[in-house]
């Protein structure tokens, strides 16, 4: 539906502070939240596209990115209000501060295994969109919203859930991610820009593009901050993705 | 003497040969109508002399400069302007805005064009409508100004797409007399058209397009009756 | 127009009248983040080419005064003038391969070009890189662009400024390349028809930004008498003037000035009465308020302004 959404990495944070609270007041793994959560941020995302995102879908550009960040910083600072800046961290679950031994190699448990599952489920999102009827009709609406509409397609129904299934793909994020980084409120900012860069290098609209770009970029992001500096990290990522753009306008494999 | 010429010009999107190997050429000064059935590639040659699209292989020469992949722009400047299949008028600008639009392709003083379009106003017959807001009009009066926008650039070539398109009786009279005295002013015209009574009577000569092909070209009374042209349109089993 | 003269009459007089410090400090930043939601208006909203990096050509105006005047003492009057130009060219650099690119992808890569900008300098040595640059003790007066005893003409020439680009946007709005720039929102491809060199318009929106916006770089630069680039290159100036410009009306020769009036005293206030206790309030409001804008009037203050006046007229 061609909406930035810059409160992306907020949804992520409320990802996190729910399993984090789940964790810590009821003692429920992260690993067993997970699935709770998920749903949690499904129906978040319902609830901010009726109310936020559907008025603004049809104005131009310019003011949809905007309520989107007048979101996120809505969110940010309500969730600071009544939680407060305080650094949550969880030490110890079943995947938290754990390591694996493998041919001399030592990898984070709780990284590996998030690797492992956002894989998994990222598949399992390319399944969807190419194999179900859901799918088909969200590649039509993307594609051209006036002729799907014609189709019998509820356009609108089509973007509620998709905007749903992207904020059920950041409680996924979250729920795992909580395993080994640290909550506080702004932690969204940390992985909203990137996830922008990301997803435009490879190319809007394309799932597997954004998978490849997303290992690029951790590539070039730790690669590079190894060999060149870490303050520079970041800086090689943009580098690289104007690069990219220059040659290839619509991303890596954009459309 | 051939105003703008087409030799060999193709355009293929991957497989698809949209057009293939047109050769046409139009006098200057001449109405040329351009028929056939849809999907033949009228529009796609549009576009590629206006510079909407490149043209794969071939060449488009423009009183004798070869403007072949010429951005849209430039191709206005050098005197040829088109209308769209589907009318684009700038629908929050009035009237009047809309046709000094087009004049601001020759004279950059807002006061000019603004004098300039009133008189093309008064030429095509809006100028009560000068100050409405073009997204309020009839699809006519839309075509009307999209075509007053046209004339306005001083064009040496027009390519009309489709302008009867979706008008009734009345405005299709109105509107083959407006283009007769677009003529006048000593234009040339290719006009797209479906309804075969409109071309048949403004055309002085008239070009056929088959799924990409030129398959005939001549004055309109030897067009019609041509056994390829009903073939086109009707199929096999109706050539009779 | 009676309200709007009233209005810049307060601005003239205020400063002359108000004493309070920090309250000619709040005048001049309002200004200051006119004049740059203007720049930016120029080509974010009439040309529609949303940038998240202006603050790239900010920090370029902001060295181009300090840098000079630092090392080699020259004065910060030329130095601006280079930071212009300089400005100019980057935003020709930047513009030939970002203006190829739809939407998202100009607006990504205008943010990404910042922050790299940002990166280059924090390692830059000449300029101190992280550290930044201090303005040197002068002599007070025109020439050095110095005042230290009072606040006024910095006021008074922040004011000139966005007189200065408001001007140029108001010439901008009545002349052809007005014209062509609504055109080129509303349907590009029939502006190509009719002679629109698209490109070009954005480039040369693009350009006379960059140079204002540099202008005003220089100015904070002389003012604050100290840089660096976490403060002069950051994305948060490039999103403020964003906001500030949609806030007040994106597109409209005003939007850019009511956005001012509204987010800057909104930031400071709200920070001192609410932020100290209220754990950011002041951004709750202020995100509430920016949201709502969006739903309900995407045409800014000015937008709430037009459809007032059309009620009155049509009661």
């Amino acid at each position: 539906m061609d909406i930035l959404n810059f409160a992306h990495g907020d949804f992520l944070m409320l990802a996190m502070f729910t399993s984090f609270m789940m964790f810590n007041n009821f003692g429920l793994d992260p690993l067993f939240s997970l699935p709770m959560v998920v749903v949690l941020l499904f129906f978040i995302g319902l609830l901010i596209f009726r109310f936020v995102i559907k008025p603004v879908l049809g104005y131009p550009g310019l003011i949809a990115l905007l309520a989107t960040f007048g979101l996120s910083i809505l969110i940010r600072n309500l969730v600071l209000f009544f939680l407060g800046p305080n650094y949550r961290v969880i030490n110890q679950s079943i995947l938290a501060g754990k390591t694996l031994s493998f041919g001399g190699l030592y990898f984070s448990l709780p990284q590996t295994a998030s690797a492992i599952g956002c894989v998994l489920v990222t598949y399992a999102i390319y399944l969807f969109l190419s194999k179900s009827k859901f799918g088909r009709a969200l590649r039509a609406t993307a594609l051209d919203k006036d002729t799907a509409l014609l189709m019998g397609i509820n356009t609108n129904r089509v973007f509620a859930l998709t905007f749903g299934l992207g904020t059920a793909c950041v409680g996924v994020a979250g729920g795992f991610l909580v395993n080994f980084y640290a909550v506080f409120p702004e932690v969204g900012l940390n992985f909203v820009i990137l996830s922008f860069v990301i997803v435009a290098l490879g190319g809007f609209g394309n799932i597997t593009g954004a998978f490849l770009a997303g290992i690029l970029v951790g590539l070039v992001e730790n690669l590079g901050g190894f060999l060149i500096g870490p303050e520079f990290k970041y800086t090689l990522v943009f580098v690289m993705y104007l690069v990219v753009i220059t040659i290839r306008p619509k991303g890596l494999f954009g459309w | 003497m051939a105003i703008l010429e087409a030799k060999d010009v193709s355009m293929y999107f991957g497989e698809l040969a949209a057009l293939d190997g047109i050769h046409l050429s139009v006098e200057e000064g001449e109405i040329l109508g351009l028929i056939g059935p849809n999907g033949a590639g009228k529009t796609t040659f549009f576009n590629c002399i206006s510079g909407f699209l490149n043209a794969s292989r071939g060449d488009i020469i423009f009183k004798g400069q070869n403007i072949t992949g010429m951005a849209p722009h430039r191709v206005c400047h050098l005197g040829i302007c088109r209308t769209f299949q589907i009318v684009q008028s700038f629908s929050e600008m009035t009237v009047l805005e809309n046709v000094m639009m087009g004049a601001f392709c020759r004279h950059a003083n807002p006061k000019k064009t603004m004098d300039l379009a009133q008189e093309i106003l008064e030429f095509t017959g809006l100028e009560e409508k000068r100050d409405q807001k073009v997204g309020s009009l009839t699809l006519a009066d839309q075509k009307r100004i999209e075509l007053s926008r046209t004339i306005a650039t001083e064009p040496k070539v027009v390519l009309l797409d489709e302008v009867m398109a979706g008008l009734n009786p009345t405005e299709t009279e109105e509107a083959i007399a407006l283009v007769q005295r677009v003529h006048e002013k000593g234009i040339t015209i290719i006009v797209v058209e479906h309804v075969m009574e409109v071309i048949m009577k403004i055309s002085k000569r008239i070009a056929v397009f088959d799924s990409g092909e030129l398959i005939v070209q001549g004055p309109p009374e030897e067009v019609v009756l041509d056994e390829r042209v009903i073939k086109a349109y009707l199929g096999e089993e109706y050539d009779a | 127009m009676i309200t709007l003269g009233c209005l810049l009459a307060t601005f003239a007089v205020a400063p002359l009248i108000i004493s309070d410090v920090h309250f000619q400090h709040l005048m001049i930043m309002l200004l200051l983040y006119a004049t740059l939601s203007q720049a930016w208006n120029l080509i974010g909203g009439y040309a529609g080419q949303v940038s998240f990096g202006h603050a790239v050509f900010f920090g370029i105006g902001a060295y181009a005064a300090m840098a000079p005047l630092n090392q080699w003492g020259l004065t910060p009057w030329i130095g601006m003038t280079i930071g212009g130009l300089i400005a100019i060219i980057v935003a020709v650099i930047i513009g030939i391969p970002v203006f190829r690119l739809k939407g998202h992808y100009f607006a990504i890569s205008t943010f990404a070009v910042a922050e790299v900008v940002r990166e280059l300098f924090s390692s830059w040595n000449w300029v101190d890189g992280p550290i930044g640059l201090d303005a040197p003790v002068l002599d007070p007066g025109w020439a050095n662009f110095m005042f230290y005893k009072t606040k006024l003409p910095y006021h008074y020439t922040a004011l000139i400024i966005f007189f200065l680009v408001t001007y140029v946007t108001f010439r901008m709005e009545r002349s052809r390349m007005g014209y062509y720039f609504r055109a080129i929102k509303q349907r590009p491809e029939a502006a190509q028809a009719m002679g629109v060199n698209i490109s070009f318009y954005k480039q040369y929106a693009f350009m006379i930004s960059a140079f204002f916006t540099a202008i005003c770089g220089s100015f904070y630069g002389l003012y604050v008498l100290h840089i660096e680039p976490a403060t002069v290159l950051s994305l948060d100036i490039s999103i403020k003037i964003v906001l500030i410009t949609a806030l007040g009306g994106a597109g409209f020769l005003w939007g850019p000035l009511l956005g001012a009036m509204i987010m800057i005293p909104l930031q400071e206030y709200s920070r001192i009465w609410l932020g100290g206790t209220g754990m950011g309030i002041d951004l709750i409001v202020l995100g509430a308020l920016i949201v709502l804008i969006c739903i309900f009037e995407p045409r800014g203050i000015v937008g709430l302004f037009k459809r007032f006046t059309y009620k009155k007229r049509n009661e």
